[in-house]
C-alpha cells in the first residue's frame, strides 16, 4: 500500500480527502494552531531535549513506570502523517490514538477533549508544518496487565468524562477564557490535582495540590494559606509570565512549563488564567493554627533559620522579590505535603531564567550540613513562624525525601 | 564531653555527604544558558576527622604538641594550644596540598633572594617541618644533654622559641627564623580556623575574643554601635543549639 | 597539531570584568563570540553560598579563589640590576582566576579618576612648574578626559547598582558627598550603605578637623537592585567575608552577579573554561591577529580564528600575552624605547592603627568590603603641594573590611607575638582596635617596568614576565604626609594609642599591600609613549583591543581601579560599535 502511493499521488489524496478540511496555505489556521500548541505544551512531552521539535522520544515517568511521548511530526511512517484528521481530533477528545487504541492519560486527553474540533485541526495544521522526523520511538514500559491497553477501557469509564467546553452563564468573557485555558489546554490539574490509587484526578479535591517527580505541585486552590488567595491576579500572571513575582520564583517541573509554554502566551490570556484562577472551588476552612515557639523543636528550628536562612530569606521571612522567594505567609512553605520543601533544602534548585527576569538565582545545597532532625525543625519553624501554621515535619519523613533524592528513578 | 559526640556525628554527615561533593568538570563550554543545576553540588571543604596522625610520627606529634602549648598557654582565657586542635589542625594542612606547596611555583633555579623577594628554598611546608623539628631536636639534646623539648622546664622552651623567633638561635642546616615564623603562622591559624579543620576545637578560639565565626547577616545590628552581640560563634558545621536540648 | 575551530567574530581573552561587559555588548550586538577562561566555572549558590562562603582558612589564607603560581606567576626585582626571582607563593598581590576573575572576590570599592587626574602631567607641570616633577617619571596625560568618560562611568554604575551619595552633581556640591569628585550626571543607583561605629566615629573627627567625610562608594549594595541588564541583586548583609571571598547572598557586584545570568542568554556568545590562551596569532604581516591558541586540560591546543581579538585578562597578563605574541615593541629601560612593558604602576598604601579605650566595642566582624568614611581632602592635586616635595595624594579612610581572627588580631605596640601576654593584649585589643588607611597615588618611572624574564618558565615552557618595581622617593615622601594627616584625625577620634605605620621601602612581595598592578600596556595620543590608542586599540595591530583593563593606565591615582577598568570597558564598546564595525581598520 505504502509503495503505491507516491508523493504525487499523496498530494492529490490529502487535497480531495473529505476528512481534510485545512488548507495549508492558511497561515492564520497554522499561527492559531501554534498558539494553541503553546497553550497546551505540547513541546513540553513531545519534545526531547536536544532532541528535533514534536519528534518525540522523551521518558514520562508516571508511579506505574515510563510511558514514552510518541513523535507527531508528519513523518507518515514514524509520526502521525498516515493519521486522517477525525484519527487525530479523536486523539485529542477521546483518547484514542495512532491505530485507534487507547491512549495512557500520561497524555491529558482528559483535559484536551475540552476543546473544539476546530481548534485541534488548527494544531494539527501547525504540526503539518514542522519538519517530517523520522524517529521510531521505542515501546512504552509499563508492567503487565497495564501494558495491555485494554485496560483503559476501565480506567476511562471511572476517570474520564468526553465533552467540549462549554461557558458557564454569569461569568465574565475573561473568566470563562481563563476556564477554557485552565481545564482544557492548559491541563493544570494533570499536575496540580491530587490522584488516586490508579492514577485518575480525585474529583472531590480539585487543584489541592499533588506530589510528582520530587516535588510538589502546590495547590491552586483558593485556600488562604496553602492556595492562591495571597497572590493576586498580577501575581499570577507576572509569574506565569516571567518565572517569578513577589512571593516566589519558579523552578524544577514548573520552570519548564513557563519556559515553553506560559511565558509564550499572551497577557489577555494569562490575565484570564489568573481570574479564573482566583474565582474557582471552594476556600477550605483554615483551621490550622500555628504551633508555639517556645516548643524545643521550634527553638531549634528558629536557631536553624537564623544560622542557615536569614542571610538571603531574612529575619522576618520576606525574602527579596525576583530574588529570594518570601517565607511569610507563602503558599509552598504552608503546603500539606512538604515534598518541595525538602527536596529544596537537601538538593538546592536554580530559579527559571526568562529574557524579563533573566537572574536565575539558585538556592543552595544543604544537605552535608543539616541532619535530618534538623531539616525537620527547620521545616517546622517556617511552617508555624511569621503567622504561617501547618503541620509539624518528621526527622523520619526527611530521611524518606533524602533516600529519594539519591535515587530518582 | 557533649561536645565531641557532636562533632563526631557531624563528622559522619559530612563524610557521607562528600558523595554528592561537586568534583572539577575539567574544560567546560558553555552556550546559550547557565550551565544546568545539579541537584546537591556543593563545593564543600574536606572535614578533619578524628582519627591516627596523617603526618606527623608519634615523636613530632608530642613535641608540636609541646610548641603550640607555649605559643599557646593554657590558662582562664582559653584552652591551651594542643588541647584546642593546633597539632591536629598543623598535621592535616602538612598532608595535604598546603604541606605539599600544591600550586605553588616550584620550578628551578632555586638561588638565594633578598628577604623582599620571599621564600625561595626547595623545601615544601611538610618537608621544612620534618627538617626543622629534627633540628630543634637535635639542638636541645646538644644544649640540654639528652634532654627532648618535651621534657624541658617552660621557661626554658620559651628561651628557645624566642630565641629561633629573633635568629639568635640558629637551626642546623636549616633557617631557624623562618621555621618559627611558619610554625606560629600555622598555630594561629589553628587556633582561629574553623573547627571544620581540626583546630579551633569547639570554637574556643573565637569564644575567647568573641569572633561569632561564620555568620552571614548582620543587618539586625549594623545601627547597633557600640553594644555586645550577644549571638554564640557558629562553624560550618554547625552548633549545638540546632539540636533540640 | 592544533585543532582548528569554526572561525568566530570576536575572541576574548579572559572572562572577568572587562570579558563579560564586551562579550554582552558586542554578542547583544549580532556578532558571533567567544570568551577562553584559564580558570573554571564559578557559580554562586554551587561553589560559595553563605554555608561554606565564611572560611577565612580556605579563601583568605589559602587562597582558594585565586591564581596558583603553578599556573602562571612573575618573577620579581626591585631595581635593574638585581637578579629578579620567581613569586613562588602570592602575597604581596594576589591575581584572580577562574570566570568572574578577581572581579568575583574583590571589595566592591568603586571609584572614578579625579578630572585633574587624567590631564596629570599637564596639570601638574602648569600648577607647581616641569622642576616639581622628578627627572625620571614618565607619568602622561590619559589620552581621554573626566567628561569623555563621565557617561561611562555612569554606564557601568547602573551595571553595579553602586551605593553613594554624589557630591558634585551637575556641577553643583552636594551635602554629604564627596565634594572633589568630578560632576556626576546622576546619583548613584542605590543610597550609601549604613556605617558600623568606627567610620561613623572617623567621619566626626575629619569633620571637626575641617576636611570633608563621605560614605565610600560601594558595590556592596545596600538595598535590592535590578540593574541595566534587568538581573537582580541584593542587600549587602555585613558579613565581613569580602575581599578574597565569593559573595553568597548576590549583593556584591561581580560578573556573575550583574553581566552572566543576561550573557549566558545570548545564543550567539559562548564561554570556554579551563582554557589557556597561549598566544594572540598574526598575519603574516605582523599588523593583523588572526585568532589565537590555546590549551584545554587534556593538553589538546586549539586555533580559535576571529575576526577581532580582545585582551580581557588581568592587566598583567595582557602584557604578558602582548610580548609573548610578538606585538609592539618591548620596552628598553636602558634605551627609553618601545613601550610594551613600560610605565608599570602600583598603589601607594600606608596606615594607622589605633586602639580605642577600654570598653569600646567596634565589633571589627560587622563590616563590608566597601563600607567605611573617606576623606578626598589630600588625594591627587585636591590640595596645594607648594613646598611639600612630592606631588599625588591619598584618599584617607576607615574602611576596615573585617574582624577575621586569623589576620585581623589588633593588639597594643610592643606586644609579644605569642604566649600569654600576646593571649590578654589579643582579648583587650579585638574589639577596640582598628587599622586606618591611606590608598595613594603611584605614579610611573622609567625603571619601573615588565618584561619577560630571561631564565624562569611556566608549565608550557613560555617565559615568566618579570616585574621590575620599588617606591620611588617622591611617594615615601607622599606617604609619611598623608600618613601624618592621617594620624591627626586618629587623635582626634579620641584614640588612647595612635600608631602610624607609613610606607617605607624597599617594596616586597612578602606582605600583602595591594593587587593594583596597574600599566605596560598604556593608552596614550602617540605611538611612541603608548601600546593603545585612546579606544583602547592596539597601534601595531588594529583589530587587537585591550578594552580597558588597568595595563592601559599610564599611572596609577589615589583610587582603586576597577571603575575606571569598567567605564573603559564600556568606553571601548562604544568604540567598537560606533566606529570600529563600521569600518575596520586603525581608528585614529
Amino acid at each position: 500500500m505504502r509503495a503505491i502511493l507516491s508523493s504525487a499521488a499523496l498530494a492529490t489524496a490529502l487535497a480531495t480527502s473529505p476528512a481534510l478540511s485545512q488548507n495549508p496555505q492558511d497561515f492564520s489556521q497554522i499561527e492559531r494552531g501554534r498558539y494553541l500548541s503553546i497553550l497546551g505544551d505540547c513541546a513540553g512531552c513531545h519534545t526531547a531535549p536536544g532532541g528535533k521539535p514534536m519528534a518525540g522520544g522523551l521518558a514520562i515517568g508516571t508511579p506505574f513506570g515510563k510511558i514514552i511521548a510518541p513523535n507527531i511530526t508528519p513523518d507518515v511512517d514514524t509520526g502521525i502523517g498516515a493519521m486522517s484528521d477525525d484519527q487525530f481530533v479523536a486523539a485529542l477528545q477521546e483518547g484514542r490514538g495512532k491505530g485507534g487504541q487507547r491512549l495512557y492519560p500520561a497524555m491529558p486527553y482528559i483535559y484536551y477533549t475540552k476543546m473544539s474540533r476546530e481548534d485541534i485541526l488548527a494544531i494539527r495544521a501547525y504540526l503539518n508544518s514542522l519538519q517530517p522526523v523520522v524517529n521510531a520511538v521505542v515501546a512504552d514500559q509499563l508492567p503487565f496487565p497495564l501494558d495491555q491497553r485494554a485496560v483503559m477501557i476501565v480506567w476511562n469509564t471511572l476517570n474520564f468524562t468526553p465533552g467540549r467546553f462549554r461557558p458557564v452563564e454569569g461569568k465574565s468573557a475573561e473568566w470563562n477564557r481563563g476556564y477554557f485555558i485552565v481545564e482544557g489546554p492548559g491541563h493544570c490539574g494533570a499536575c496540580h490535582t491530587p490522584k488516586g490509587i490508579l492514577g485518575g484526578d480525585k474529583t472531590k479535591r480539585l487543584y489541592e495540590g499533588a506530589a510528582l517527580s520530587g516535588w510538589f505541585a502546590p495547590a491552586l486552590t483558593p485556600d488562604a494559606r496553602s492556595g492562591l488567595a495571597a497572590w493576586s491576579v498580577e501575581d499570577i500572571a507576572t509569574y506565569l509570565k516571567t518565572g517569578a513575582n513577589k512571593w516566589t520564583l519558579a523552578s524544577g517541573p514548573m520552570a519548564d512549563v513557563i519556559t515553553a509554554s506560559t511565558k509564550h502566551m499572551r497577557d489577555d490570556d494569562l490575565r484570564a488564567i489568573a481570574t479564573y484562577l482566583k474565582d474557582h472551588g471552594k476556600p477550605a476552612r483554615d483551621t490550622a493554627k500555628p504551633l508555639a515557639g517556645n516548643g524545643a523543636a521550634m527553638k531549634a528550628g528558629a536557631a536553624i533559620y537564623k544560622d542557615n536562612c536569614s542571610a538571603c530569606h531574612r529575619d522576618d521571612g520576606m525574602g527579596a522579590p525576583g530574588l529570594f522567594p518570601r517565607l511569610a505567609g507563602s503558599a509552598n512553605v504552608q503546603s500539606r505535603d512538604v515534598t518541595t520543601l525538602a527536596r529544596v533544602v537537601l538538593a538546592g534548585t536554580r530559579a527559571v531564567s526568562t529574557d524579563a527576569a533573566p537572574t536565575a538565582p539558585a538556592m543552595p545545597s544543604f544537605s552535608w550540613r543539616l541532619t535530618d532532625g534538623e531539616v525537620a525543625n527547620l521545616l517546622t519553624y517556617i511552617r508555624n513562624g511569621w503567622g504561617n501554621a501547618a503541620s509539624a515535619v518528621s526527622a523520619s519523613g526527611i530521611a524518606g525525601h533524602r533516600k529519594q533524592l539519591a535515587s530518582p528513578n | 564531653m557533649p561536645g565531641d559526640l557532636y562533632f563526631s556525628r557531624r563528622g559522619f554527615l559530612l563524610s557521607s555527604a562528600a558523595m554528592l561533593m561537586w568534583t572539577e568538570a575539567g574544560a567546560e563550554v558553555i552556550s546559550g544558558a547557565l550551565p544546568p543545576w545539579v541537584a546537591g553540588r556543593s563545593s564543600v571543604p574536606t572535614p578533619v576527622l578524628p582519627g591516627p596522625w596523617r603526618f606527623f610520627t608519634a615523636a613530632e606529634a608530642t613535641m608540636v604538641g609541646a610548641i603550640v602549648d607555649r605559643l599557646i598557654p593554657a590558662d582562664d582565657l582559653s584552652p591551651g594550644g594542643k588541647d584546642a586542635g593546633c597539632v591536629v589542625f598543623i598535621d592535616a594542612q602538612l598532608a595535604g596540598p598546603f604541606g605539599k606547596a600544591g600550586g605553588q611555583y616550584v620550578k628551578a633555579p632555586f638561588l638565594p633572594g633578598l628577604p623582599q623577594q620571599g621564600y625561595q628554598g626547595e623545601d615544601t611546608p611538610a618537608g621544612r617541618y620534618r627538617k626543622g623539628l629534627r633540628a630543634l631536636d637535635e639542638l636541645v639534646a646538644t644544649r640540654f644533654s639528652g634532654k627532648s623539648f618535651v621534657t624541658l622546664d617552660p621557661k626554658d622552651q620559651d628561651a628557645l622559641l624566642k630565641g629561633l623567633e629573633a635568629g639568635t638561635i640558629p637551626l642546623q642546616g636549616v633557617d631557624a627564623k623562618r621555621f618559627f615564623a611558619l610554625v606560629l603562622q600555622n598555630t594561629m591559624e589553628g587556633f582561629f580556623a574553623d573547627p571544620i579543620y581540626g583546630g579551633n576545637k569547639n570554637m574556643v578560639g573565637w569564644k575567647m575574643i568573641g569572633f561569632p565565626g561564620a555568620r552571614y547577616d548582620y543587618r539586625d545590628w549594623i545601627d547597633r554601635h557600640n553594644e555586645a552581640y550577644p549571638l554564640p560563634p557558629l562553624s560550618i558545621m554547625g552548633r549545638s543549639a540546632w539540636n533540640v536540648q | 597539531m592544533a585543532q582548528k575551530l569554526p572561525h568566530k567574530n570576536v575572541v576574548i581573552v579572559g572572562l572577568g570584568w572587562t570579558g563579560s561587559i564586551l562579550a554582552y555588548e558586542l554578542a547583544s550586538a549580532g556578532l558571533d563570540v567567544v570568551a577562553i577562561e584559564r580558570g573554571p566555572w564559578r557559580d554562586t549558590a554551587a561553589d560559595f553560598p553563605p554555608s561554606t562562603s565564611p572560611d577565612e582558612l580556605r579563601y583568605a589564607t589559602r587562597l582558594d579563589l585565586f591564581l596558583r603560581p603553578a599556573q602562571d606567576t612573575l618573577t620579581f626585582r626591585n631595581k635593574m640590576n638585581e637578579t629578579a626571582l620567581p613569586i613562588r607563593s602570592f602575597i604581596g598581590f594576589l591575581p584572580g582566576n577562574g570566570v568572574g576573575g578577581a572581579g568575583l572576590h574583590w571589595n566592591g570599592q568603586l571609584w572614578r579618576f579625579l578630572p585633574s587626574d587624567f590631564k596629570l602631567r599637564s596639570h601638574l607641570t602648569q600648577r607647581y612648574g616641569a622642576s616639581a616633577l622628578a627627572a625620571d617619571t614618565t607619568i602622561q596625560d590619559w589620552p581621554v578626559s573626566y567628561d569623555d568618560l563621565e557617561p561611562f562611568y555612569q554606564k557601568f554604575d547602573a551595571l553595579c547598582g553602586t551605593s553613594g551619595k554624589a557630591g558634585n552633581l551637575k556641577g553643583k556640591i552636594q551635602v554629604g558627598g564627596n565634594p572633589f569628585e568630578g560632576a556626576r550626571a546622576a546619583e548613584y543607583p542605590t543610597p550609601p550603605l549604613k556605617q558600623p561605629y568606627a567610620p561613623t566615629l572617623f567621619g566626626k573627627a575629619a569633620s571637626s578637623l575641617g576636611y570633608h567625610p563621605f560614605p565610600q562608594p560601594s558595590c556592596n549594595l545596600s538595598e535590592p537592585y535590578t540593574n541595566s541588564l534587568g538581573v537582580k541583586m541584593g542587600q549587602c548583609t555585613f558579613c565581613g567575608f569580602c575581599e578574597r571571598f565569593g559573595c553568597g547572598n548576590y549583593s556584591k557586584s561581580s560578573p556573575q552577579a550583574c553581566v552572566l545570568p543576561a550573557l549566558m542568554r545570548l545564543p550567539n556568545f559562548t564561554a570556554r573554561t579551563e582554557s589557556e590562551v597561549l598566544r594572540v596569532n598574526l598575519d603574516s604581516t605582523g599588523k593583523k591577529a588572526t585568532g589565537v591558541t590555546f590549551v584545554d586540560t587534556s593538553g589538546q591546543e586549539f586555533e580559535q580564528p576571529a575576526d577581532m581579538v580582545l585582551l580581557c585578562a588581568f592587566g598583567l597578563f595582557n602584557v604578558r600575552l602582548m610580548l609573548l605574541s610578538g606585538i609592539g615593541t618591548p620596552y628598553d629601560p636602558t634605551t627609553g624605547k618601545g613601550v610594551v612593558g613600560r610605565n608599570y604602576a602600583y598603589q601607594t598604601t600606608s596606615g594607622v592603627s589605633i586602639m580605642m579605650k577600654k570598653g569600646t566595642r567596634l565589633n571589627p566582624f560587622i563590616s563590608s568590603g566597601a563600607g567605611g568614611v573617606v576623606i578626598d581632602d589630600f588625594n591627587g592635586d585636591n590640595f596645594d603641594h607648594a613646598g611639600l616635595g612630592f606631588v599625588g595624594g591619598a584618599a584617607l579612610s576607615a574602611t576596615q573590611s573585617n574582624g577575621r581572627p586569623i589576620s585581623t588580631r589588633p593588639v597594643a605596640p610592643g606586644t609579644p607575638a605569642w604566649g600569654a601576654a600576646w593571649k590578654k593584649a589579643t582579648v583587650e585589643g579585638y574589639q577596640r582596635g582598628y587599622g586606618l588607611g591611606t590608598q595613594g597615588s603611584s605614579y610611573s618611572y622609567k625603571d619601573c617596568y615588565l618584561d619577560l624574564d630571561p631564565t624562569y618558565k611556566d608549565r608550557f615552557g613560555r617565559p615568566l614576565m618579570r616585574l621590575t618595581f620599588d617606591f620611588h622617593e617622591n611617594e615615601l615622601k607622599m606617604s609619611a604626609y598623608v600618613t601624618e594627616k592621617l594620624a591627626g584625625i586618629a587623635r582626634a577620634m579620641d584614640a588612647e594609642i595612635v600608631t602610624p605605620h607609613p610606607r617605607t621601602g624597599p617594596y616586597t612581595i612578602t606582605q600583602y599591600q595591594s593587587t593594583h598592578n596597574t600599566g605596560g600596556t598604556v593608552m596614550g595620543s602617540d605611538p611612541s609613549d603608548s601600546v593603545v590608542n585612546r579606544y583602547c586599540q592596539s597601534w601595531d595591530v588594529p583589530n587587537l583591543f585591550i578594552p580597558g583593563g588597568a595595563s592601559v593606565f599610564p599611572q596609577n591615582h589615589g583610587y582603586n581601579p576597577t571603575g575606571t577598568v569598567g567605564a573603559l570597558a564600556y568606553w571601548t564598546a562604544d568604540a567598537i560599535k560606533q566606529r570600529y564595525l563600521k569600518n575596520p581598520g586603525a581608528l585614529l
